[in-house]
């Protein structure tokens, strides 16, 4: 099967990108990877995707796939033979999407809160929202994890790869914020988690360095800083 | 063994509607807890702690919310007529569309048009229109969204076949010229008259009384801030 059959256009530093780079490396699947440039939009990127104009991509025999979580379903069941990603029973199925979606909906909202907040207090808030998702995500992962390493059980899976791409980002915010957010003390589930998850053979080639992350964040929060308002 | 179903909903949540649709669609039995979210049950608070929010399915005693998380899992659990395609990209295509729909067209219309007027509107009808647009571009070639019967993104869209009409009359705004959405016209009145659909609408007077005063309080609301 020829590589270019599978083409993924998207950009490095891209948590919702790296999700879809998880589930194909799961499935062991060859890919041809684009990486789009930061500021402008490859024409493949426009015609593949023209309702929301974002990476990731996903083009498989020229079908383009768009949003990642739908990328991320499409890859488990276009590759059923494969290490399943979603659990096998409906039910768990349905907690992994209700945590998916909480983390999309809620919990990435207030990370990027962060990033954008200006002043102490603001800072301070959006900090708290943070670490609150947290406790409620280290519940979750209790109920999911049932002891084992992953929200997946023994291997990874569609809720781990939902939050753990975050953890890169989540390290940088940490790091310019002199804080910790993600707190051993207060969510040991998840800390262990985080580092099982990094490790991960699916995981660890995809997951960028948070140095190389910092460098970038500056370069991109210094370019929204300098950028005239963005036209519709 | 009695599977016991249970849906937490209010009278006029569009997102409530469609677990409705699809578990009569499926001719599955339930009953039905009515919220009132000014006022919200223990149950519902212990069903769904993080989001305190309708709907929320319980079977046998298992919660689950968010509306396309419970579609999702009722079309897993009951098989008889799917609401889901079987191909994977197929399957992927109406999960885009589901989320688009309330992601972009939801949002652009009710947070948009609606609760706005004069210029603001114009600029949010700009929005609205791109999003209804694709909508209609989808259609090209089908009567339903899921091919020649109801499926999910009907479901996931059918808000529309009844709010739009009830938005326009309060706002005195047409959203959907047949003109220029011919398809997606001719889907909202097949969607509205199909069976199951035309007997579960939220009563109109009513409907009619709340997106007025909805409407009127942001309208004041964004006055008394300027």
């Amino acid at each position: 099967m020829a590589e270019s059959e599978i083409k993924l256009l998207g950009a490095w530093p891209s948590p919702f990108v790296m999700r879809a780079r998880i589930a194909l490396n799961i499935k062991s699947i060859d890919y041809e990877f684009h990486q789009e440039k930061l500021g402008s939009k490859s024409q493949l990127l426009l015609e593949s995707n023209p309702v929301y104009k974002k990476i990731p991509v996903l083009i498989h025999d020229q079908k383009p796939i768009c949003e990642s979580l739908i990328i991320v379903q499409y890859v488990d069941e276009a590759w059923s033979s494969g290490p399943s990603i979603l659990p096998s029973d409906p039910y768990d199925r349905a907690i992994a999407r209700f945590w998916a979606a909480y983390i999309d909906d809620k919990w990435f909202p207030s990370l990027s809160g962060l990033a954008k907040a200006q002043g102490e207090e603001a800072k301070k808030a959006a900090m708290d929202q943070v670490r609150e998702g947290f406790l409620l995500l280290e519940e979750a992962f209790g109920k999911c994890s049932k002891g084992k390493d992953f929200f997946g059980g023994d291997r990874i899976g569609y809720l781990d790869i939902a939050l753990g791409c975050f953890l890169g980002w989540l390290r940088v915010s940490e790091k310019m914020n002199g804080v910790k957010l993600l707190d051993a003390a207060k969510t040991p589930g998840l800390a262990g988690w985080a580092d099982k998850f990094c490790g991960d053979d699916a995981v660890k080639d995809v997951m960028p360095e948070t140095d190389k992350l910092t460098e970038f964040a500056k370069i991109l929060f210094q370019a929204k800083a300098n950028a005239p308002p963005p036209a519709n | 063994m009695a599977e016991e179903v249970k849906l937490f909903r209010t009278w006029s949540s569009p997102f409530a509607l469609r677990i409705v649709w699809a578990l009569k669609i499926k001719g599955i039995e339930y009953e039905t807890i009515f919220e009132d979210l000014s006022d919200k049950s223990p149950s519902l608070l212990q069903y769904n702690p993080a989001h305190k929010k309708i709907p929320v399915l319980v079977h046998s005693g298992k919660p689950i919310a968010e509306s396309y998380v419970i579609l999702e899992y009722i079309d897993e659990t009951w098989k008889e007529t799917p609401l889901l395609p079987e191909d994977p990209y197929e399957r992927a295509m109406a999960r885009f569309w589901a989320k688009f729909g309330d992601d972009k067209v939801l949002t652009s219309i009710v947070w948009g048009v609606f609760i706005k007027e004069g210029k603001e509107q114009e600029e949010a009808m700009v929005e609205a229109m791109k999003n209804l647009w694709f909508l209609e571009e989808e259609l090209r070639g089908k009567k339903f969204f899921g091919g020649e019967r109801i499926g999910f993104v009907d479901l996931a869209l059918g808000w529309l076949a009844n709010l739009i009409n009830i938005l326009e009359d309060v706002a005195g705004q047409k959203i959907v010229d047949e003109d220029k959405f011919p398809l997606l016209s001719a889907w909202m009145k097949d969607f509205a008259n199909s069976p199951i659909i035309k007997d579960n609408w939220p009563p109109r007077v009513q409907m009619i009384a709340k997106f007025r005063a909805l409407r009127d309080a942001k309208l004041a609301a964004a006055a008394s801030s300027k």
